[in-house]
């Protein structure tokens, strides 16, 4: 497009108005945590296909896996129970890890296409930025969450508000703790295809071995060491323990179904379970901030 | 005269094996224009980040409104704007949204947003485009909002590296209106880097940088008067026979550049007659070039702009670009 020759602007400011750029602080900090955030949630606003094919995932494995499966784990499980009510929390999680990683997938297009780079010029604390970020990649993740929240019914999971409430705030913590895991990864990987290569390829492994599909108690040695150390069996443990303690179920059943994760034979509390989630999120969030603060 | 607002002294800058600037040093005055001129590769996109606080010096000191770029980076950065050649902004969002972000990073008062987003953005003529995503800008609105962008915090040193690379001719000169428009607004000094001669003629003071070293520092017309030959380029059947012809003839030392047999003579008008009547080759074309910034550069580096570029760069670019997408 040709520039056309200079029109005078309609009000003609001729005196440049003075702008006080304020010293660094915590409130210059907070308000770039603010706008880093509300700059995922507008992103996430207007890429509508996202929203919709991140839901594809989890939709075919309850309702094409899980309904597929049903008649073969009914028998393995006490009557009156869906196999779709056991995975549902499993796939609860998965909805958010795609969400959750690939939103930290877009600092490497925002390096890729220039953008990071007007973030890290900025006069303002890396750990901000990268604090924002995530807050963002948890937000549109968790909102992620809430939409599959509504196919609950499907899965016979009743909408009780309290177990709701417990759900999302477990949904916020994980995605927080994923998009940190992400962003840690984005600080290192540079090329878009490696991140998605990568990220593919540990999706996978991470929802198996969560327990989203079978219960953690009566497995090979390796198998339970390997589901330890997976980020999602720590929230999966609770996320199905409050969804059997609000289902009008004999508590045997519940003990079957939601078996204590042991570590050693110890049983994890249900408060240590999600402790562990949250100190892996400060953890990651940590490594993260640190990776962004070096300079060439 | 008030202190220099940017003091460079010393200044290398490795990576690895590859020394990009090789120790350079200079000053710029409050309210000037200086312009960095050198081929592709030769150190000025590293010197830029230096001075931006986007890499440190290998060694060397560097200051910028007065502060030391490696140890009081963030005063630094609140004094300064930005506008780098490769694109920073976020397509998806609205050109008020990009300002918008950008002054909630730079701690812009709440209250004196509004009106100075108005102020840059008349100033670039996007006030009215200002709702739209930027994806649907065109190459030159983009670059003009960016410069919008790095004017909003109102800086004290507006740093434009290749401002106007990889636009259309027209473009650019369009970009060079609003640059020098506003210098007669605000009260900021100019740092840029070019590979266009003709674009360097626009700053109050130039550096000439090959390799990494400065080699030339002074006002455009004091560099071109200090070239003072005409610079001719003739087209033969066989130029390296000319070559050889013209320095026995006329004592010149002639060089083959863009595919033309060139050298450079006192009064070259009056000298073309003379060549025609002496040489004993046919000559099939001539020309006569006044001393511009690309005699300069050739001068002082032995070379066009484009043969430095040709040769020295691809190396050299290739790396440091490999180092620039890192960040």
């Amino acid at each position: 497009m040709a520039i056309e020759v200079t029109d005078q602007p309609a009000s003609q400011i001729t005196e440049a108005i003075r702008v006080a750029v304020p010293e660094k602080g915590l409130r210059q900090d907070l308000r770039a945590v603010s706008i880093v955030w509300r700059r995922e949630l507008i992103r996430f606003k207007s890429d509508r296909l996202r929203a919709v094919t991140s839901l594809i995932q989890p939709v075919l494995f309850l309702f094409v896996l899980g309904t597929g499966l049903s008649s073969l784990a009914s028998h393995g499980l006490p009557p009156g129970i869906d196999f779709r009510t056991f995975m549902y929390p499993g796939v609860l999680a998965m909805s958010v890890l795609f969400t959750a990683i690939f939103s930290a997938a877009s600092i490497v297009w925002d390096r890729e296409f220039g953008f990071l780079r007007e973030m890290l010029v900025a006069p303002v604390s890396r750990a901000a930025l990268v604090i924002g970020k995530c807050l963002g990649g948890a937000t549109v993740a968790t909102f992620q969450g809430i939409v599959f929240l509504a196919l609950a019914g499907a899965a016979h999971v009743p909408y009780d508000p309290v177990l709701f409430l417990t759900v999302i705030g477990e949904l916020l913590l994980l995605s927080f703790t994923l998009t940190a895991f992400g962003v840690m990864m984005a600080a290192r990987i540079k090329q878009i295809q490696a991140f998605m290569a990568l990220t593919q390829m540990l999706v996978m492994p991470l929802f198996f071995l969560s327990g989203a599909l079978y219960p953690l108690n009566h497995l090979p040695a390796w198998l339970t060491v390997l589901t330890r150390f997976d980020p999602l069996t720590y929230i999966v443990y609770p996320m199905r323990h409050a969804v059997f303690v609000h289902l009008s179920v004999p508590p045997l059943v519940t003990a079957q179904l939601t078996p204590a994760l042991t570590w050693f034979g110890w049983a994890v509390p249900v408060w240590l379970s999600i402790g562990m989630v949250a100190v892996m999120g400060a953890v990651l969030l940590g490594i993260a901030i640190a990776e962004f603060q070096k300079t060439e | 005269m008030s202190e220099p607002v940017v003091q460079v002294a010393d200044l290398v800058k490795r990576y690895g094996d590859v020394e990009a600037v090789r120790g350079i040093g200079f000053e710029v005055q409050p309210g000037e224009t200086f312009g960095f001129l050198g081929p592709n590769g030769a150190g000025k996109s590293t010197t830029i980040k230096i001075l931006c606080t986007l890499a440190d010096p290998t060694s060397g000191t560097a200051r910028v409104a007065g502060y030391d770029v490696q140890k009081q980076r963030d005063t630094v950065r609140r004094n300064i704007g930005l506008v780098f050649q490769d694109p920073t902004l976020d397509t998806y969002l609205t050109g008020e949204q990009n300002l918008r972000f950008h002054a909630d990073l730079y701690g812009v008062p709440k209250s004196q947003f509004a009106p100075r987003m108005r102020q840059v953005l008349e100033m670039v003529n996007l006030w009215d485009r200002r709702q739209s995503a930027v994806a649907t800008y065109s190459g030159g609105m983009k670059r003009r909002l960016e410069i919008a962008r790095g004017l909003l915090h109102a800086p004290r040193v507006l740093f434009l590296d290749e401002p106007t690379v990889g636009l259309d001719p027209q473009t650019r000169s369009g970009i060079w209106e609003y640059i020098n428009d506003l210098k007669k607004r605000e009260d900021i000094t100019i740092f840029l880097t070019t590979h266009y001669m003709d674009e360097a003629e626009n700053c109050d003071r130039i550096a000439i940088i090959d390799h990494g070293l400065i080699v030339a520092i002074d006002t455009p017309e004091n560099l071109k008067a200090s070239v003072g030959k005409d610079r001719v380029q003739i087209t033969t059947n066989d130029d390296q026979a000319a070559i050889r012809e013209l320095k026995e003839q006329f004592g010149l030392d002639a060089a083959i550049h863009e595919g033309m047999v060139t050298f450079n003579v006192e009064n070259g008008e009056q000298f073309v007659p003379r060549l025609f009547a002496d040489m004993t080759l046919q000559i099939r074309s001539v020309s006569v070039h006044r001393p511009s910034l690309d005699d300069v550069f050739m001068s002082y580096t032995g070379k066009t702009i484009r043969d430095a570029e040709a040769t020295a760069g691809d190396r050299n670019r290739a790396q440091v670009m490999a180092f620039r997408r890192g960040r």
